[in-house]
C-alpha cells in the first residue's frame, strides 16, 4: 500500500495546496476542531471530529442563489452561479463521508440542485480511518466501518505512516497526483492498529443500538407514540442538533435587500424552530412536541421510507455531545424501540 | 445529597404539597443529564439525579410549569435562585405554584472540558482529592478537578440562595468573585484588539439560538429575531457582520436583567464566551449606577428602569469610549 | 451549468381582476408574450416579488388556455398584500410547474364529476373545471357545489354565471353561509348542502376549501355512501423550495410540493394527521 511518513504530512499538504484549495480539520484555541483552509503551518487535528460537520463544503450554512435588479415595474434575474473551483477535504471521518451519500439522495435527485452538484463535482473527499472512537460514536449501527471509510480516497494511520487507498476514480486521480511523494509500505503495523480499533468499536457502549424498530413500515406507530411528550419536554427549540448534524439538510430561502439590488439566499433552517412550518393562516406544528417529533421521524422513518431503508443518521455523535439539554437520537431510539 | 433530595421530593409528593417535581434525569452516559419533570415516586427513584454534572438551570422551565395545575417542586442551586427571582420580578412565573428547595451549587463539571484535553471514550469520572480519575475505553486518564469545572462555576458569584421555601444542606454567602477579570482584560485592550477578539469569537456562531433559548432572561413570547417583519429575522448571516449584531442586540436586551447565570456560554456549541458581553453590562451598571445584582431580590427597581437626577449623562458613552 | 429550478423566470402581470373584497385574480404571461410554461390542472407555481417573498400558488387557469396563466390569490400575508397592491404591467418572478395534478387524463376520464369548493378553495378546482369543460366529450356529468361566506366572497362569480351555468351537462349549486339581501339562492354551509343535494355515489369527487370544511364534507360524503378512493383533494403547507428538498411541507414521508398537492383521501389516510 502507498504511504507517506506522518512527519511529512506538512510537505504533502503543501503539495496538494499548490494545485487545489485544501481544507483540513485543525484545533482551535478552545480545544474544539474545525475545518480550515490549509496554510503553511496548519496542523491536522487529532480530535475525534469537528464541531461543524463537513457538510458545509457542499451545503454551506448560507449561500447566494440568485440576484435581482428591480427597476420600476421591471425585474432582471441575474444568474450568479459559477462552477466551483477544485478542492480537497482531507481528514473526513467515516461518518461524515457517509453523510455525503445521504445528502446526495436529496440534492442530486431530480431536479438536481446545481449549487450542491458543482461543489460535489469539484470536491475530492479524502477520508481518515478512525483509531480512537468515542463513547458517543455509533456509526456501526448504520453499517459504517470507521476503520474503512468511504470517500474518494481513504487514509489509514498506523501511528507513524499514513497509507492511501482509492475508492473512486477521482480518488485514484488524487493519489496519482501525489504519488511522487508516496512509497510502498508494509501494512503489518497498520493491520494491528486496525484490529485494535475494531475491538474498541465492538466494545463501544452504543455498539448494540438497534435500528430494527425503525423504517418506513412503522410510520404511524411511531408518529402516534405517547413517548414524544416526555422526550420533547425539555427541548429548548434551538437548532444546535440540526446545525451540527451532518445529514440535516432543511433550508430556508430568503431575500436580502442590499440597497442596490436583491440577493436571494439559501440558509440552513431547522425543523426545531417555531416558524419552520408557519403560514399566513396557521401552523401544522404548533408545539415543540410536533417539531421535535418531525426531526426524529424524518431521520428514522420518513427518510428510510423514501430511500430504500437508508436512515438519515450516520452515528457521528455530535448531537449527543452538543445538545444543551442532552436529548438526542440515541435516547429517542431507545425510548421508541419496539420490543 | 441526591438521596436527601429524592427522599424529600417523595415526601412532598406523598403529602400533596406538590404534584410534580422538576429536576434532572439520568442520561445514557454518566454526564448527559436532561432537565425533567417527575410526577411519581417511581419515576424519581428510577431516574432522578443530582451530581457533578447537573449544571442545567431549570428556572426557565418554571415559566411554563408554574402556570400549570397544582404546585411544582423545584430544586434550585444558588445561581438558579437568582434567575427565578428575576422571573418573579418580571411577572413571568407564578411564585405560589412553585415550592423551592435550595440545594448546594457547584462547582459542576463540564464533560466538554475533559474532552478538550483529548480524552476520548469517557466511561466514568471519579474525583479523588481534586484530581479527576477518568475511566476511558483506552485506559485511565487523570486531570486536575479545577480544569474540568463549568465555566460558570469557575467564576461563581454567590453560594447564597436568594429565594427558597426550604434548604437541603447549608446556605452559603455571596462570593467575592473574580468574574470581572476577563472583562477588565478586554477593556484594557485597544479598540482594534477588542474588535478582533469579538470578531474571532462571534464568527464561530452557527446561529443555533441555543444561547437565547436557554437564557432565563429571554422569555419574550415572540422574539424579535423570530419576527419576519422585524427585518432582523434572518436565520443566517446575510452579511459578514450579522452574527455580531445578533449577540450584541441580545446582550442589550438582557442588560440589567441578566443575573449572570452563565447558561449562554455553557450551552454554546462553539464555546463562544457570550457571558462576557453580559458581564460587561453588569460591570458598567455597577460602575455607573451603583452595585446592582439582578435577581438578588424581587422588589427593587433595576437601574435601567429607574430615572434619577444623579444618573450619568448619555455623553458618558463617548467619554468612556475615548482611548 | 444547467438551469436550476430555484432560479425563476420573469412574468408580467397583464390583468388584475378584483374577485371578492380579499381575492384578486392575476393574469401572468412571459415578457415575450404567451405562457411562461405549460402545466396540468392542480399544479402550482412559485410566485415571488424579490425582496418581499416567494410563495406557492395553485394555477387557477386551465392548461387549455393557451395564452396566459391565472392565479386567484387571497390577501392574507406579506407577499399577498404586496401582490394585491400592485398594478397591471408589474413584473414578478415565477417558477414551476410544481407538484402532481388531478388525474384528468386517467382516473377522472369518463367519470361523472362532483366538484365541492369553499371560498378561495375554488382556485385550484377552477383549473380542472375549465379543463373538463373544454374537453367535454371525455367526461360525464359535472356538478359543482360552491359556497362562500357571502355572495361577495364567491370567487369567479361572473364566470360561474356567464359560462359554467350555461353549459349543458353542468349543474352549479351555489350557497352562502348567511342570508343576504339580493341572494335568493341556497343558504347554509357547504357540507350540509352537499348532503341535501344527495349526489349519486357513482361520481368522483374533487374537494377543496378550508380544512374544517373539507373535514365535514368528507364525513358527509361517507354518510352518503362515498368511499375515500372516490374523493380527491389538494393540500397546502408552507413551502420554500417546491421540489421536496427544503424539508418543511411534508406530511409523513410525503412532500406536498412534490408528491402532492393532489391526494386521494385513502392516500391521506396512510399518512399521519399533521396538516
Amino acid at each position: 500500500m502507498l504511504k507517506i511518513a506522518k512527519n511529512r504530512l506538512n510537505e504533502l499538504f503543501a503539495a496538494i495546496a499548490e494545485k487545489q484549495t485544501l481544507y483540513i480539520p485543525v484545533d482551535r484555541e478552545d480545544g474544539a476542531a474545525e475545518y480550515r483552509k490549509w496554510e503553511n503551518g496548519c496542523e491536522m487535528s487529532g480530535a475525534l471530529n469537528t464541531v461543524r460537520s463537513a457538510k458545509d463544503f457542499f451545503f454551506p450554512q448560507t449561500e447566494n442563489l440568485v440576484d435581482f435588479k428591480m427597476e420600476g415595474k421591471n425585474i432582471e434575474v441575474i444568474d450568479i452561479r459559477k462552477e466551483s473551483e477544485d478542492f480537497v477535504i482531507f481528514g473526513v471521518k467515516a461518518c461524515d463521508a457517509r453523510s455525503f451519500t445521504i445528502l446526495d439522495k436529496v440534492f442530486l435527485v431530480d431536479p438536481v440542485d446545481s449549487y450542491y452538484k458543482t461543489r460535489r463535482d469539484h470536491g475530492t473527499v479524502v477520508t481518515m480511518a478512525c483509531t480512537r472512537p468515542s463513547e458517543t460514536c455509533f456509526c456501526g449501527v448504520f453499517g459504517i466501518d470507521a476503520t474503512a471509510p468511504e470517500g474518494d480516497a481513504a487514509c489509514f494511520s498506523d501511528g507513524e505512516n499514513i497509507f492511501f487507498k482509492a475508492n473512486t476514480e477521482k480518488g485514484q486521480a488524487f493519489i496519482d497526483s501525489i504519488s511522487s511523494m508516496l512509497e510502498e509500505g508494509d501494512t503489518a503495523k497498520l493491520d494491528e492498529v486496525q484490529a485494535k480499533t475494531k475491538s474498541i468499536l465492538e466494545k463501544l457502549p452504543l455498539a448494540n443500538l438497534s435500528t430494527d424498530s425503525f423504517g418506513g413500515a412503522r410510520l404511524k406507530e411511531h408518529f402516534n407514540s405517547d413517548k414524544w411528550g416526555e422526550l420533547s419536554e425539555a427541548c429548548l427549540g434551538c437548532g444546535t442538533c440540526t446545525f451540527v448534524c451532518p445529514t440535516c439538510q432543511c433550508y430556508d430561502i430568503k431575500d436580502f435587500n442590499t440597497g442596490h439590488g436583491i440577493k436571494r439566499f439559501r440558509c440552513w433552517d431547522s425543523c426545531m424552530y417555531s416558524d419552520f412550518t408557519k403560514m399566513a393562516h396557521g401552523n401544522p406544528r404548533l408545539t415543540q412536541l410536533e417539531r421535535f417529533r418531525q426531526r426524529f421521524m424524518h431521520k428514522l422513518v420518513y427518510f428510510p421510507a423514501n430511500n430504500e431503508g437508508e436512515f438519515g443518521c450516520v452515528g457521528c455523535g455530535r448531537c449527543l455531545s452538543k445538545c444543551p439539554i442532552s436529548m438526542n437520537i440515541v435516547k429517542v431510539m431507545k425510548a421508541l424501540e419496539v420490543k | 445529597m441526591q438521596e436527601a433530595m429524592i427522599k424529600r421530593a417523595k415526601e412532598l409528593l406523598a403529602d400533596g404539597t406538590v404534584n410534580r417535581v422538576i429536576g434532572w434525569k439520568k442520561g445514557e452516559f454518566f454526564y448527559d443529564i436532561t432537565p425533567a419533570v417527575f410526577e411519581t415516586a417511581e419515576e424519581i427513584d428510577a431516574d432522578f439525579v443530582f451530581d457533578d454534572f447537573t449544571s442545567a438551570n431549570v428556572s426557565k422551565y418554571l415559566v411554563k410549569e408554574s402556570k400549570k395545575e397544582g404546585k411544582i417542586l423545584a430544586f434550585l442551586k444558588p445561581c438558579d435562585t437568582y434567575s427565578f427571582n428575576q422571573l418573579i420580578k418580571e411577572h413571568r412565573v407564578v411564585r405560589e405554584n412553585v415550592y423551592i428547595i435550595g440545594v448546594p451549587g457547584g462547582p459542576k463539571l463540564d464533560i466538554e472540558k475533559i474532552k478538550a484535553k483529548g480524552i476520548t471514550g469517557v466511561l466514568g469520572v471519579k474525583n479523588e482529592n481534586f484530581t479527576l480519575k477518568i475511566d476511558t475505553l483506552y485506559g485511565e486518564e487523570t486531570m486536575p478537578f479545577y480544569e474540568a469545572i463549568c465555566g460558570k462555576c469557575a467564576d461563581c458569584k454567590s453560594k447564597k440562595h436568594v429565594i427558597y421555601d426550604e434548604l437541603i444542606g447549608e446556605d452559603g454567602d455571596v462570593l467575592d468573585s473574580n468574574r470581572f477579570d476577563m472583562v477588565e482584560k478586554l477593556e484594557n485592550m485597544t479598540a482594534q484588539e477588542r474588535f478582533e477578539f469579538w470578531r474571532e469569537q462571534l464568527s464561530k456562531c452557527i446561529r443555533c439560538n441555543a444561547c437565547r433559548n436557554v437564557c432565563p432572561a429571554c422569555t419574550c413570547e415572540k422574539c424579535v429575531f423570530d419576527n419576519p417583519n422585524s427585518g432582523v429575522e434572518n436565520k443566517a448571516a446575510s452579511d459578514s457582520f450579522e452574527e455580531n449584531m445578533f449577540h450584541i442586540i441580545r446582550a442589550f436586551h438582557v442588560a440589567g436583567r441578566c443575573t449572570d447565570c452563565g447558561e449562554c456560554s455553557r450551552v454554546c456549541p462553539q464555546n463562544i464566551p457570550l457571558h462576557l458581553l453580559n458581564r460587561k453590562f453588569i460591570k458598567d451598571i455597577n460602575a455607573l449606577y451603583g452595585e446592582y445584582q439582578a435577581g438578588a431580590d424581587t422588589t427593587s427597581r433595576a437601574p435601567l428602569n429607574t430615572y434619577d437626577t444623579e444618573d450619568c449623562e448619555p455623553s458618558i458613552v463617548h467619554e468612556r469610549g475615548v482611548e | 451549468m444547467n438551469n436550476d429550478t430555484l432560479i425563476p423566470y420573469v412574468g408580467v402581470v397583464t390583468d388584475i381582476r378584483q374577485d371578492t373584497p380579499d381575492v384578486k385574480t392575476f393574469r401572468v404571461v412571459s415578457p415575450e408574450g404567451g405562457k411562461v410554461f405549460e402545466h396540468m390542472p392542480g399544479q402550482c407555481a412559485m410566485l415571488s416579488v424579490p425582496g418581499v417573498g416567494e410563495g406557492m400558488f395553485s394555477i387557477t387557469s386551465s392548461p387549455t388556455n393557451k395564452e396566459f396563466m391565472e392565479f386567484s390569490i387571497k390577501k392574507c400575508g406579506c407577499l399577498t398584500t404586496w401582490l394585491h397592491a400592485m398594478e397591471v404591467g408589474q413584473q414578478i418572478t415565477i417558477r414551476g410547474p410544481y407538484g402532481n395534478h388531478f388525474p384528468v387524463e386517467t382516473e377522472l376520464k369518463g367519470k361523472d364529476l362532483l366538484f365541492i369548493a369553499g371560498g378561495i378553495g375554488l382556485a385550484p378546482l377552477r383549473s380542472v373545471i375549465n379543463y373538463v369543460r373544454d374537453k367535454r366529450e371525455n367526461y360525464g356529468d359535472i356538478q359543482i357545489v360552491y359556497g362562500s361566506r357571502s355572495k361577495d366572497d364567491l370567487v369567479d362569480y361572473q364566470e360561474i354565471l356567464d359560462e359554467w351555468m350555461n353549459d349543458d351537462g353542468v349543474e352549479v349549486n351555489l350557497t352562502i353561509d348567511n342570508p343576504q339581501e339580493g341572494w335568493d339562492g341556497h343558504v347554509g354551509f357547504v357540507p350540509n348542502y352537499v348532503k341535501e343535494l344527495n349526489p349519486s355515489t357513482n361520481k368522483t369527487v374533487l374537494v377543496c376549501g378550508p380544512p374544517i370544511m373539507i373535514k365535514f364534507t368528507l364525513a358527509g360524503l361517507k354518510e352518503l355512501g362515498f368511499t375515500e378512493t372516490q374523493v380527491y383533494t389538494t393540500m397546502e403547507l408552507r413551502m420554500k423550495c417546491a421540489v421536496g428538498k427544503c424539508g418543511r411541507c411534508n406530511i409523513g414521508n410525503k412532500y406536498v410540493c412534490k408528491d402532492g398537492p393532489v391526494f386521494r383521501f385513502d392516500q391521506l389516510d396512510e399518512l399521519p394527521d399533521e396538516y
